[in-house]
């Protein structure tokens, strides 16, 4: 029987195999930031213990950082947090792309763009979208602090063998339907906790389909899913995407590396322990309504009414959503105002994010009484956006543009949505409170953002396309 | 790691199905460069209004409750964020013990690493456990080497944790010094393959 990707490069990876543990798996990359390292170097510290492969680490700073040019580290503890950052970096010897350092941005976006991403590596950080890096076939999968401790150390982590799902995409995605609205439908339809246990490897023509940095968006959210990590097989179009990366080998040794990496894609006859299934025509632009990324509806679509709920816990649910988010069940989505917008997020900041927004925002305005912000994903992103014209494009409309960083996603810094605002959001989490006490949030793709802040309110972004076509 | 064996305590029913972490510990708290001092902050905007008073109804700051070091909630606990300063911040507050019907994956890791027995029960027995501790105290022991949850009244729940989780949690041992037993295997690794 054949395998799949991910048993390929799991078995690869076992350093040692006992009856009754966890495999004890090598890792290949060890992504890191200041917010979930300081307290693994500390402990390293006390235990005289040193980074076994600091030529296997690599850090940056992102989900603390100031937005504003030249804006000071406003609150004490968030600069504390990236000077000691810098601070082990130097005396654990681990290269860091710091602020002011070129290849600076957000730890998912830098990763490929610097190919420190490669198809069948293992790829760990303390962050729970690291299954981003699954896109170019790598199998990679968010950590708590303890386990950067313990790659840190011993460059290996004890992991019980995932079981394996296949998430099949048929068809194809229909014009002005992105990425994103793929993977926000795959989680409504199938739930928050669908992939707990397990890895995701995304497989159909639609996954085939995208471009390198649509599928990154797919498997960024596999978290959102509850699974552990998701990948696609690599193929011509990941291969196309690395070749003359930075940290990628050139010319014949390239090669020799993609013949390697042609082996890892699943065999046609390997079985997966769960199969889940996606019509792509079906799908429409997507937002969320609610407090968790599976409460969510196309735009078309009318909000769930809690009388509608399945049974009493469904029910519940819904009306504690309905109750923090402000709205009713049975409204329409294109009835609902908003006063923010971010585009940024290790979800949607790459160039082509960017380009979409872009696109809708050509020649219109930011509505009245919308705050409209972008967040560029890398320093690399800002500058080539720049080049192509885009911030000027941003700029007249009425959007900031910003520098890079997590931002207005998890608002750790002081780009935060206030109570009771609601903001049209390209990031992956509409908990309460994610982007600021009370603040709501509703997912969108990159040009469904822009066409709300056009607009002021939720709308079918196709709209603005078909107008286009008619002129 | 502290070893964790045996523990006797009021349950605290918090009857709700996918609490994030993002709810556990707001990212606001996430500055310290600490492992210690979060319990303070845990459930933040769930167990404090704006100004900092308590929020009377929510089920941490109940009376019968305050001490409890057992945890009981429904579906998918410590979904999202791969934040340890989650169980951290449970840990710091005192709670030994979660009781769900699932976790996350990260999370759930997470809790081992930090002497937090995470247990798996079924949906019925879960909506029991809620339903008698709700309205007046309930004290349970949960005993890690006998896979038990016994009330006062003598009704028994067993559980049960994958062998290695169970021995880490047992002896409180040191998971870093394990693998590094291991050492001569990791360079043998990374000498044919890295």
């Amino acid at each position: 029987m054949g395998k799949t990707i991910i048993e390929k490069i799991w078995e690869k990876h076992v350093v040692h195999r006992e009856e009754g543990k966890p495999d004890l798996l090598y890792i290949d990359l060890h992504l890191v930031h200041e917010v979930t390292s300081p307290q693994a170097f500390e402990g390293l510290r006390l235990n005289g213990r040193k980074v076994r492969r600091p030529d296997l680490t690599f850090a940056t700073m992102d989900h603390n950082v100031p937005t504003r040019l030249n804006e000071a580290v406003v609150d004490p503890i968030s600069e504390k947090q990236m000077s000691t950052l810098e601070k082990n970096c130097l005396e654990f010897e681990v290269p860091l792309a710091g602020m002011g350092h070129p290849d600076q941005g957000i730890v998912h976006v830098i990763g490929p763009e610097l190919g420190l991403t490669q198809p069948g590596k293992t790829i760990v950080c303390g962050d729970s979208h690291t299954s981003t890096h699954g896109a170019l076939g790598a199998l990679a999968f968010g950590i708590g602090t303890s386990e950067v401790e313990h790659v840190l150390s011993t460059q290996t982590l004890w992991q019980s063998k995932p079981k394996t799902m296949q998430v099949q995409v048929n068809g194809e995605l229909g014009h002005g339907v992105t990425a994103k609205d793929l993977i926000l439908a795959i989680i409504a339809k199938y739930g928050i906790n669908v992939g707990t246990g397990h890895v995701m490897e995304y497989t159909g023509e639609a996954i085939r389909n995208l471009s390198m940095e649509e599928r990154m968006t797919v498997c960024n959210m596999s978290i959102e899913a509850g699974a552990r990590a998701g990948l696609i097989s690599p193929d011509e179009t990941t291969f196309d995407y690395l070749r003359g990366r930075e940290h990628v080998p050139s010319g014949e040794a390239y090669d020799q590396l993609v013949e390697e990496w042609k082996q890892l894609a699943t065999d046609p006859d390997a079985v997966y322990d769960t199969v889940i299934k996606i019509e792509a025509s079906e799908i429409e632009p997507f937002v969320t309504w609610g407090t968790n990324p599976a409460m969510g509806i196309g735009i078309g679509a009318t909000i769930p009414r809690p009388e509608d709920a399945a049974n009493e816990s469904e029910k519940a649910e819904i009306e504690q959503a309905l109750d923090y988010m402000g709205l009713n069940g049975g409204m329409s989505m294109t009835d609902v105002d908003i006063q923010y917008v971010f585009i940024g997020s290790c979800t949607n900041s790459r160039i082509e994010d960017l380009r979409s927004a872009a696109a809708v925002l050509k020649g219109r305005k930011v509505s009245a009484g919308v705050n409209a912000i972008v967040v560029p994903g890398s320093r690399t992103v800002k500058a080539q956006a720049e080049q192509e014209g885009l911030d000027q494009i941003f700029l007249e409309a009425g959007f900031e543009w910003r520098e890079t960083g997590c931002s207005m996603c998890l608002a750790m810094n002081s780009d935060q949505v206030p109570a009771g605002k609601r903001c049209a959001s390209t990031s992956n989490r509409n908990f309460e409170g994610r982007q600021g006490n009370g603040s709501r949030t509703h997912l969108v793709s990159p040009a469904m953002a822009a066409a709300a802040a056009v607009e002021g309110r939720f709308v079918d972004v196709r709209s603005f396309m078909k107008e286009e076509v008619h002129a | 790691m502290n070893p964790i064996k045996e523990v006797t305590s009021v349950l605290t029913p918090l009857g709700r199905s996918n609490v994030d972490t993002d709810q556990i510990i707001p990212k606001q708290f996430l500055k310290r460069i600490e492992r210690t001092g979060f319990g303070k902050y845990l459930f933040y905007h769930w167990r404090f209004n704006d100004d900092g008073s308590e929020k009377a109804d929510f089920v941490l700051n109940k009376p019968a409750f305050k001490g409890s070091e057992i945890l009981v909630a429904r579906d998918n606990f410590g979904c999202g964020s791969s934040r340890e300063h989650a169980p951290w911040a449970l840990g710091d507050y005192g709670f030994r013990v979660i009781i769900a019907m699932s976790f996350a994956d990260i999370f759930y890791n997470n809790c081992l690493k930090n002497g937090i027995l995470a247990i798996k029960l079924e949906e019925a027995e879960i909506e029991e456990l809620l339903a008698a501790g709700k309205d007046k105290p309930l004290e349970v022991t949960v005993s890690l080497e006998k896979e038990t949850i016994e009330t006062a009244e003598g009704k028994v729940y067993s559980f049960a944790v994958d062998p290695y989780r169970r021995q880490m949690l047992l002896n409180g041992w040191d998971e870093i010094a394990l693998t590094l037993q291991l050492e001569d295997k990791i360079t043998e690794y990374e000498q044919a393959n890295v």
